[in-house]
Parts: structure tokens; sequence; C-alpha cells
């Protein structure tokens, strides 16, 4: 089989429909009889409900109807427990999951109250101010030690001191690794995450159909199966009565994957009683409270080292703020005390994490989904441990890398896919090597920088490593099939919100069968296209999805060649196919088209005989035995203004090694993406909460999303390690860009600035001018 | 985020326009470029009940000369001819040097002059220029006509001088003296956003070189825009040396109220203050020497 | 309060007439007045390619170009468009066999991911490359700052914009 197109940065199938507005978004779907809902949502983070009443809204013109939790009856329940936790001997978890619509109690700002379906999203809204709400407030809780008090106000009322979840693991000793060690380095961190932001917001259509028994949902959903099967359960229908289609999405990131949302859950309900097509969009302002999002861990972090900088152990103890409910389980703060650990040997290790409710918006993954804050701690160690013992920050990274010999890796510890963390292959070095390479690591240290800081200017240069966990289970599964018009057709259960599905896969379809990617047409997301799946997260579509097309396509590559072999009478190694054909070597004339061998298995009459499946078709399913790990190195340099603290970029470098490569041009995007949502995370956006919970910056004009002027060009190198966990040999590559920016930004202005010279460390992300400020002024 | 209900008018004349505008005082608002209102608008936090639109109102946009030394802006010139304007380039290079960190291009599109002033946020950029050139503002009304001098005319965050029947009409702005310089600075988080801090400098030099006039004007200093009266003071009969603009520097930051906001906290308003007063100071020193 | 206003009333009236063209088509419509343009578009006359991200001005997805000029449909109101002329991306391209420059540069550089911003980017784009058509890299990163995009970084959809740039001018 020649491999023409993998590999190759072929151009995207999808993409005149999205350039000439022809791509269906939720939004863009439009029914008869269609009504609007918008949701009347809590002003304060924490309050008992006295009263809700609606009948002023139900009185108004061109209002259909609204519904309170009273409304809902049996149907009301929390949502179910997406992620369990894994089985980590000891732990405490606690399981609260968000509800339809508050009943007794709200728990954060934005927290949905009653639904409005209305002739217009313009009337439902007017219909909300008409809805009287009586509230009470409570204390709201929002800082997290205060949080853990025994006497603390409780999010949930039987929950003490508000604790999530306490999770502890260990590897080796740490005890008697810090009792060994030289030096022993101790420092408090804090990591704030933000606010997915993707440019479409989350939005939802239901369609009931009584006559047809059918419930069609188009949703932003980065998981449509699962959403269909949950829906189906809790509507009382069978899952073949149910079609959940996520058409094009505008950005998933993670939020969008978090299932069994309020108005997720409210919508169809709705839409089944009322017997009329319900939309609900979103928008921007409640996107804010509405749409989970990624917050804050403190770690209280400790390193112990040889005198030669190599790692004997560390030991962390960090707090997670998870919001108002956990339905997600433990897979963010497992992510963080996973992949602290890095591509180094860290001997001794002894994490504890504790998850702790607050009266916010929910917690769940979100692009990096909490392996970010573990690989600040990590890194920002590492470069104290470089100064403290007078060694080079790439050395010191370089002395602890696991090495190339050593995989498949075992780190003990268990990850978020219920299996030991293990690195399936690695080779750092080079990843690292690389990158120092690209930035001039040698000459800007021993060149630049001295020249440049004699004019008096004040640029920096930054490092960091990391690894990231892709391509986890359970599964995923493809069915592709030759059309009788030669075309090929391939059909997943994951979602795509911008990736590339639909050429990538057909990439490997269009090698294995011989025809132009252009001729391959995939649909994605559409639950009665295909049936099985998980969905799109923790950079796993490439690698399960694709290794299931692959093995699909192969499958399919096989029938073709033995229905050929006998129309033509001979044997299937005389056979190629190409440009849609399958010819017999050497023979001109002997050749048939793809689409004519399709027809012919699928005779109107004759037999097909028994044990063989008409058509040109197969469907199979790949499941990964573990997460394959992807890894890389970020380079920066930056310039600083040293008195209006204002940044400059003057160069990144990525490199990145994420295994076999399917469409670099594609992975090219995927890399630039990641790393300008990191310099959003690192150095623009911050959530902003005041002490009673309220959101005081909860619009883009202040929540600082990177424009094309703060996002710098950046360069990608790769190295290849393939993965030996599936066929294709690849990694995923979806959140790497934006994993090590944060300490790459805190270790490039301490350098920019010289700060450990004046005793000032930056041990807390995000940064921006004024915190930059406030940090240097109060150490004088 | 849909807005309120409300009645629309698209006005044919200026004089329907204050007409109805005498008639529903503050229950009317004027849709000029509407890209400071209809966000306000569209989050259901102002709710006109009726929008008088003044688009059509053509005659009230332009820039030109008046007499030998001002320049009239009509209040409906829209932000983006004045980037195009080669009057405003060449006699107010004060306000042209602060056009790109307004907004961003689309919005400058449609935002007009008129409308970003009479909005008054005490962190745009524009309140502070006029404040900074000492310009007068026009208000029309159905009672007449007034100018009103600009350290009248913002009165606090988002509050003007303008009574509920008027419409500002034109601004009138000093044209740019021979042995002037001018320079606008700001810190933003990212371009285009509100300035954390900006400072609008005009330097004017007698023959000798001295400093005859020097004004220091400020945006988001305070719950309007500042102008650094004792600052601007402090430069003027001198030379204009290092010393001299330290200490101006120093003044700038006793005589600002910064609030502090999400972004960035008052001691770091304060600080940046000075910062770039200095440079601002540095840089239209500079220009005026070398005369523009 | 007496005397209702010398407005007509017509003018006091729920709807209003709206005459506008849109990709060089006349469309009439009656209009509430709060409808704002940019559901107009999209939901009046179906014409879905304009996308809506944040309704306060700050994201650029609703980007049209509104007599000439890229502007936010998503502050203003469809009345205010009557006896103006609209173009929307579906206006891009120049049939349906073809794509507009701006586009195929856009696809050549994967200057796309999601697509959700791309309209936006696009109106935007070729808005300033009408007024700008030699820029520099610095000046196509400023013209492209109103506009938010989540997915790419950019950096392909500047080159995108250089490489169209170039080939607009042969």
């Amino acid at each position: 089989m020649a491999t023409r197109n993998f590999g190759a940065p072929i151009r995207r199938n999808e993409d005149k429909r999205l350039l000439t507005g022809q791509a269906l978004f939720v939004d863009d779907v439009e029914l008869p009889g269609m009504v609007h809902a918008a949701f009347l949502r809590s002003n304060v983070a924490h309050a008992a409900i006295r009263s809700i009443d609606v009948a002023a809204a139900r009185a108004r013109d061109g209002v259909v109807a609204v519904y309170t939790a009273a409304d809902l009856g049996a149907y009301w329940a929390p949502g179910p427990l997406l992620v369990p936790p894994p089985p980590i001997a000891g732990s405490i978890f606690n399981q609260r999951t968000q509800v339809p619509l508050a009943k007794d109690k709200v728990r954060h700002v934005g927290e949905p109250l009653a639904v409005v379906l209305a002739q217009s999203r313009y009337l439902a809204e007017d219909a909300l101010a008409d809805i009287v709400v009586e509230l009470d407030p409570l204390p709201a809780v929002v800082d997290l030690e205060a949080a853990l008090a025994d006497d603390s106000t409780r999010v949930h009322e039987d929950v003490r001191g508000n604790l999530a979840a306490l999770v502890r693991q260990t590897r080796g000793n740490y005890a008697a690794a810090r009792a060994r060690a030289d030096h022993v380095i101790g420092r408090r961190f804090h990591y704030d995450h933000g606010a997915s932001s993707p440019i479409e917001t989350r939005g939802i259509v239901a369609n009931w159909d009584a006559r047809a028994d059918q419930l069609t949902v188009w949703d932003t959903t980065q998981a449509p199966v699962f959403l269909r099967n949950g829906l189906a359960a809790m509507l009382g229908l069978s899952e073949r009565q149910v079609r959940v289609i996520a058409p094009f999405v505008g950005g998933g990131f993670g939020p969008k994957i978090m299932l069994f949302y309020p108005e997720e859950v409210v919508i169809p309900w709705a839409a089944r009683k009322l017997n009329r097509p319900i939309k609900w969009i979103e928008d921007r302002l409640e996107h804010f409270f509405a749409t989970t999002q990624e917050r804050g861990q403190t770690h209280d972090a400790e390193i112990a080292l040889t005198h030669d900088g190599r790692i004997l152990g560390i030991k962390d103890t960090f707090l997670h703020d998870t919001g108002a409910y956990n339905p997600y389980g433990l897979t963010v703060p497992i992510n963080s005390q996973c992949t602290l650990l890095g591509p180094y040997v860290v001997p001794s290790y002894d994490s504890t994490f504790t998850a702790v409710f607050t009266n916010k918006p929910i917690v769940t993954p979100y692009r990096g989904a909490g392996r970010q804050h573990g690989v600040f701690v990590m890194e920002r160690l590492l470069d104290i441990a470089a100064r403290e013992l007078k060694l080079d920050r790439a050395e010191i990274r370089r002395r602890n890398f696991i090495p190339p010999d050593a995989f498949p890796y075992n780190n003990e510890i268990i990850y978020q896919d219920f299996a030991p963390l293990s690195y399936d292959s690695g080779n750092y070095g080079p990843v690292l090597d690389k990158a120092l390479d690209m930035i001039g690591y040698e000459r800007f240290l021993a060149e630049e920088q001295p020249r440049l800081r004699a004019q008096g200017r004040h640029v920096g240069i930054g490092i960091a490593c990391y690894v990231e966990g892709t391509g986890i289970g359970p599964y995923e599964g493809a069915k592709v099939q030759v059309q009788a018009n030669g075309k090929v057709s391939l059909a997943t259960g994951i979602g795509t919100q911008g990736q590339g599905h639909f050429t990538s896969f057909a990439q490997i379809v269009a090698d294995q069968l011989g025809v132009e990617v252009t001729d391959v047409d995939v649909v994605t997301g559409d639950t009665d296209q295909f049936y099985w799946g998980a969905g799109t997260f923790a950079s796993r579509g490439a690698v399960v999805a694709g290794n299931a097309v692959n093995e699909a396509a192969k499958v399919v590559r096989q029938k073709i060649l033995k229905l050929a072999a006998e129309h033509f009478e001979c044997a299937e190694e005389d056979l190629e196919i190409a440009n849609g054909r399958v010819s017999v070597v050497g023979v001109p004339g002997q050749a048939v088209s793809l689409g004519a061998l399709a027809l012919k298995a699928n005779p109107m009459r004759g037999a097909v005989r028994p044990g063989t499946e008409p058509g040109l078709e197969s469907t199979q399913y790949f499941g990964p035995p573990g997460g394959a790990t992807a890894s890389g190195a970020h380079a920066m340099i930056v310039e600083i203004d040293p008195q209006t603290f204002t940044l400059h970029v003057r160069k990144y470098v990525v490199v990145h090694d994420c295994g076999t490569v399917i469409n670099p041009l594609i992975l090219a995007g995927q890399i630039h993406g990641g790393v300008a949502q990191g310099i959003g995370n690192a150095f623009y956006e911050q959530l902003v909460f005041d002490d009673n919970g309220q959101l005081l910056n909860a619009s883009l004009a202040d929540y600082l999303v990177p424009t094309a002027l703060e996002v710098p060009h950046i360069e990608v190198g790769h190295t290849v390690t393939p993965s030996p966990l599936n066929p294709l040999g690849i990694k995923g590559a979806g959140e790497a860009g934006a994993i090590p920016v944060g300490p790459l930004f805190a270790q490039a202005i301490e350098d920019a600035l010289g700060l450990p010279q004046r005793n000032i460390e930056l041990n807390e992300i995000p940064l921006s001018p004024n915190r930059l400020f406030e940090l240097t002024t109060k150490s004088r | 985020m849909k807005p309120a209900p409300f009645r629309y008018v698209a006005a044919r004349s200026l004089e329907q326009a204050l007409q109805l505008k005498a008639e529903h005082g503050e229950e009317a608002r004027f849709l000029a470029g509407g890209q400071s209102l209809v966000p306000t608008m569209n989050f259901r936090l102002t709710q006109p009940a009726l929008l008088i639109d003044i688009n059509p109102l053509t005659a009230c946009a332009g820039v030109k000369k008046s007499g030998a030394q001002s320049m009239r802006i009509g209040a409906l010139t829209r932000y983006r001819s004045l980037e195009r304007d080669a009057l405003t380039a060449r006699d107010l290079p004060l306000l042209h040097e602060a056009l790109p960190h307004i907004a961003h291009p689309q919005i400058r599109n449609r935002g007009t002059v008129g409308g970003n002033l009479a909005h008054a946020d005490p962190a745009s950029e524009m309140p502070a220029i006029v404040l900074a050139l000492a310009g007068r503002l026009r208000a029309q009304s159905v009672r007449g006509e007034r100018w009103i001098a600009a350290a009248e005319f913002f009165t606090g965050a988002l509050s003007t001088a303008l009574a509920p029947d008027e419409m500002l009409t034109e601004v009138e702005l000093p044209a740019a003296a021979p042995r002037s310089g001018a320079c606008f600075i700001e810190v933003a988080r990212r371009r285009g956003d509100f300035a954390i801090i900006g400072v609008a400098s005009t330097v004017e030099l007698d023959g000798d070189g001295r400093c005859r006039q020097a004004r220091i004007g400020l945006c988001n200093a305070g719950d309007g825009p500042v102008f650094a009266k004792a600052a601007s003071a402090s430069l003027a009969g001198g030379k204009i040396g290092a010393a001299e603009i330290a200490q101006a520097a120093a003044l700038v930051q006793g005589e600002i109220d910064p609030g502090g906001n999400v972004h960035a906290s008052k001691d770091y308003q304060r600080h940046v203050a000075g910062v770039l007063t200095a440079r601002a100071l540095e840089t239209a020193n500079e220009r005026a020497q070398r005369g523009h | 309060m007496s005397g209702r206003s010398v407005a007509t009333d017509a003018d006091n009236a729920e709807t209003h007439d709206v005459t506008v063209t849109v990709n060089g088509t006349p469309y009439r419509r009656k209009v509430e007045a709060r409808l704002l343009l940019s559901d107009f578009l999209r939901h009046d006359l179906t014409l879905a390619g304009t996308h809506v991200g944040c309704e306060h001005g700050a994201c650029g997805a609703c980007t049209v170009i509104f007599d000439g000029a890229a502007v936010r449909s998503c502050l203003m109101f469809a009345a205010q468009a009557d006896g103006h002329a609209v173009m929307t991306v579906e206006g891009l391209a120049p049939d349906r066999e073809h794509l507009h420059p701006l586009q195929e540069a856009m696809r050549e550089c994967h200057g796309l991911q999601c697509g959700y911003c791309t309209p936006g980017i696009l109106m935007t784009m070729k808005a300033f490359l009408d007024e700008t058509p030699q820029p520099d890299e610095a000046q196509i990163r400023e013209a492209l700052s109103g506009n938010l995009c989540r997915c790419t970084g950019y950096q392909h959809i500047i080159e995108a914009m250089a490489l169209a740039a170039e080939r607009l001018r042969k």
C-alpha cells in the first residue's frame, strides 16, 4: 500500500463549506414552529430559594411556557457522575452533581432557576424580567483554605468542610529520599486556568416528532454518543429513538464534553412536553457561568535533590477548586497529580490533593485538563533548583530525563484512564536539544542577552519541558464503505470542533483504498450514522478514532482485493489499487473501478455467499491498552518594559513529539492554537471572582483572549518517537501547545528582569503587568 | 443578549432630532455609532424608550478649519474618516497619534467622535485629548446652542454637562501651534482595550526654546478625564530637561485619583501615569524642538 | 405626558420597513426596531454565514461590510440598514464553483479550524485589503486584532492574508 497522503500537508475537505458560510452550526438549525428558550439564572453565588413566581411571565404575550424545578416532577434529578473516581486506595470522594433547575438552593452565580419558552429569544428575555425570585443569600464559599474549615459555610449541607475529594498517591519512599538528599527546596505555587471561551458558545435544538416517535437533538457537544445514551435513559426512550447531531461546532476545548448540563437535560424534556421544537443558544454572558471552566490550585511542593541536580523525590500537597458540583470526578486534579512527573525520573513521589467545593461555576477539563498546574510546579522547582545548585536550567532537565531505553516507563501511580501511568515511548533529550537549537539558547545567553542588556533592554529566555498523556481509551469505531459511485464514505462516532477529522481520517482511508482524499466523505458526530463511541477529548481523536478508521479501511481493502481477484481470476498479489480502480499489474486494460466492484458486491439478483457481507464495507473498533505519551519542549525569548511591565515576545519555539504525523499542516494549527491559549492563560486571561463569588469580568471586553497582536509567530519543530500502542504509531497533539506556557513565562520574565538576583520569584500564574508591579514593589 | 424593546426614529433633520429629544428627555437616547450604546443595550444595562438615529445627519460630520488656529470636527465624524483625514494628521497630531489606540478598526468604522465624547467613559482617549487641548464643545437643543469648555463638559464617570434636551454637534480644538509637539501614549492590556492609563501631552516652545505652555491630560486617572494642572503649570516658562520632566511626572502622580479596576490596581495606575508622563513629555518636547 | 412627537405614526409603529441590498440582492422586510442586524441577516434572510459570538462588539465574528466598511453587525439594528448595502461572506465567492482569492488562500494555508470566526475574518480582511493592498505582517496583525480566533493562534490566517494580497495584486 503506497502512502501518498498520510504525512502530507493535505488541504482540508471541509474548508469550502466553512469558507462560504455553508456549514451548519447549531444556531443555523431552523424548524417550523420552533420556540426559543432563555434561562433565568441566579445573580448571587449562594442562597436559599424561598419562592419563584412565574405567573406574570407565563401571562406575557408571546410566551409559550415557563418551567421551574417543580414542573419537572419526577424527571428532576441530579445529573450522572460522568467519570467515577479512579480506584485509588484510601480516596475520599463525595459526589455532588448539578441539577436541571435549582430547587431549594442556588450554589453559584448563573445557576438556572427557571426556563422561559417564547416566540423569540428577544421575547423570552423580556419575560425573564417578569419572574419574581425570593432568595435568602448565604455567605459565599470562595477561598479554598477557608472552605475546608470544619465550621465553614457548606456548599452542600451534608458535606462538612466542603470536602469534595481527598486523594493520595505515592511511589517509592519520599521520607527516605528527603533524608538522603543534599538539597531540599520547598515552595508554594498558585496556578489559575481560565474559561475556554470558544467563539461559538453552547447551543441546543431539540425536536420531538410525536408521529415518528423520534427525538432529534442538535447540540454543540463533543460527545454525541454519550449524550444520546443519557438522554434516552432520562426520557424513558430507547436509544434508537434518539438522534444526537453535533454538526459543525465552533471550538470545543473540553467544556463542550461536559454532559447533561442543565440546559441539555431541560430542553429535550420541554420539547417533548410542548411538542414543539425548541432552540436554546447560550449567549456570551451566560457562557462565563453556565459552561464549565478551569480554575485554581494551590500547591505546597517540595523537591529533594542530590548535589548534582538529580531528583530523589517530590512531595506535593495541593488544593483544587472544583466549583459547586463535581460531575467530572477527579479528572482535572488527577491529571495535575500525574503530569507533574513530566519527562523526568522521580523515584519517590508523595502527592495528596484535596478537591474543594466552592460557590463558583463547575470545573471540568479545559485544554490541558489540569496538566498545566502540575507542569508549572515541576518546571518551577527545577528552575529554582538549577539556580540554587548553580546548574544550567537545560542541563538540570537533561540530567533527570527518563532515558530512551527505559520505555515503557511505569510511574506506578494511577492516571485518569484508571490504569497505572505508563509512558509508552519517548526520547526527551533530542526534543530539548532541538528546541535549544531553534531558539539559539547558547548564543542568546552568551552574546545576545549581554549585548541588549548593555543597551538597557530587558530580555530573557525561558525553556520548559513536559509530557502529555494522550490517546486514552476506552475505544472508538469507524465504518468505511465504498459506494456505487466509487466514492468512499466514512462514519465515526466522535465529533469535530475544528480538528480536521474530515481530512485527516480521509487521508488514512485514501491511502488504504487508493482514492483521492477529496473522494472520501466523512461523517462525524451523528449518532444515527455511527452508533458507538466515547467522544473528542484528552487529545485522543486522531489516535483512537484514526486507528479505528485505519482498521476499517484495511478490512475494506482486503474485501476489494478478494472480490477483484475473483473478478479477474488472478491472485490478489497481482493486483494494485490506485486512482479509484483495481488493475492487474502489467496487464493494461484489466481494470475495474471501485464503484463497479461495490455494485458487484451488492447484487440485485443471485446470492451473497454465506459468511460474507454485502457491499464493500467494514466497521472496526480500536481500544488502546493505555494512553500514548507525547512530549515537547517550548522555548521563548521575551522583552519586558521594566517600568510598565508590558511584555513582547521576540521569539517562540515549540518542539513536539507526537509520534507519526497524519497531517503536518493540521498539527501545526493545533500547536499554534494551543500556544495561543497558553499565552492567554499565562499573561492575559483570568476569571476574577470577588469575595461574594461574583465574577467581575464576565465579558470578552474584560476577559482577555489574546488577539493577533498578542500571539507571536511560533516556530514548530518535530521529533518522531512512534507509539508502540497502535498500528499507526501516532500520539495525540491537541492540548500540547497549551500545557507548558505558564512556567515558560515565569522563567523568561524572571530572567528578563533579573528577579532572582533581587530575591523575587514568580511562582504563580497568571502574571500581568499589574501583578509584576505588585511583586517587584512589595519586595523593595 | 437581546435589547429590551424601544421605539426607533431615523431622524430626517437636526431639528427633528432635537425636537424629539426635547419631548422625551432622558427616556430618549441618540444613536450615533452605537459602539458604546448598543453593547449596554444588549446587556440590558441601558433601556431607552426611544432611540433617535442621527446617522442620517451627515451635515454633522466632517473636519474643517475654523479661523486660523482652530479645527472643528462634526460630532458625527467617524473615527475612521479622522484616520484618513489629512487636516487631522497635520494640525491635530495629538488626536492623530491616539486614533490607532481607540478600539479596533471595525469599531472605528462606525464610532463617532461625538458619541464617544457624550458617552464620557473616563478610560476613553478622546475626552482626555479634548481636555488636554482645552477644546470646547457645541451643544444644541430646541432652546438654542451653547459652547461648553472641555473643563466644564466632563462632569464624572459617564456623565457630561449636556442637558437632557441637548445634543453634542461639534468639537472645536486648537490647531497645533508652530514650535509645538504633541505625544499620546497609553498602556493597555491589549491594543484597542480601554487604557489602563493614557497620557495626552502637548508642549509649546517660545523662540528661545523655553516652554511657553505644556498641557498634560490623562485618561482612566480619575472619574473623568484629568487635566494635570500643577504638573502642566510646573513646566511653563522654563526649559524642559530631565529634571523638569521628572518633577512633572511626580506631580502628575500626586494630582490624579485613579480608581483601580479588574486589570490594574490604583498603585499600578499611579506608577504608570508617572512613567508615561515622563515619556510623553520627552517625546513631545523633542517633536517641538524639531518643529512638529 | 401630552403632545406626542411631531414624528408620524409610521415612525412610532411597531415595525419598520427595511429595504436593504445584501450581496447585490435587494430585500424588503418589516422589522421590529430592536432586531439586531446580525439576527436579521441570519434568521430573516437565512444568510447564516455571519456568526454571532458575543453581542457586545468584542469578538468580531459578526463582521460584515456595510457601505464598504467592515462593521460589527451585532451593534447595529436592522432598521438602520434601510437604504444601505451590506456584503456578507455569502457574497464573496464569484459563483458556486469558485472561491474568492481570500477564501482560496485561507484553505491553502490552513487558516481555519472550526471555521466559526472565519466569516468575520474574511470580511474584515476583504475590507482591509481593498484599502491596503500591500500590507506587511505588522499591518495584517493590526487589521486582524479586532477579530478573535480561539483555534488557530492567527499564524496561518496571517500567511493566508499575505498570500491573498499577493494574488489580488496580480
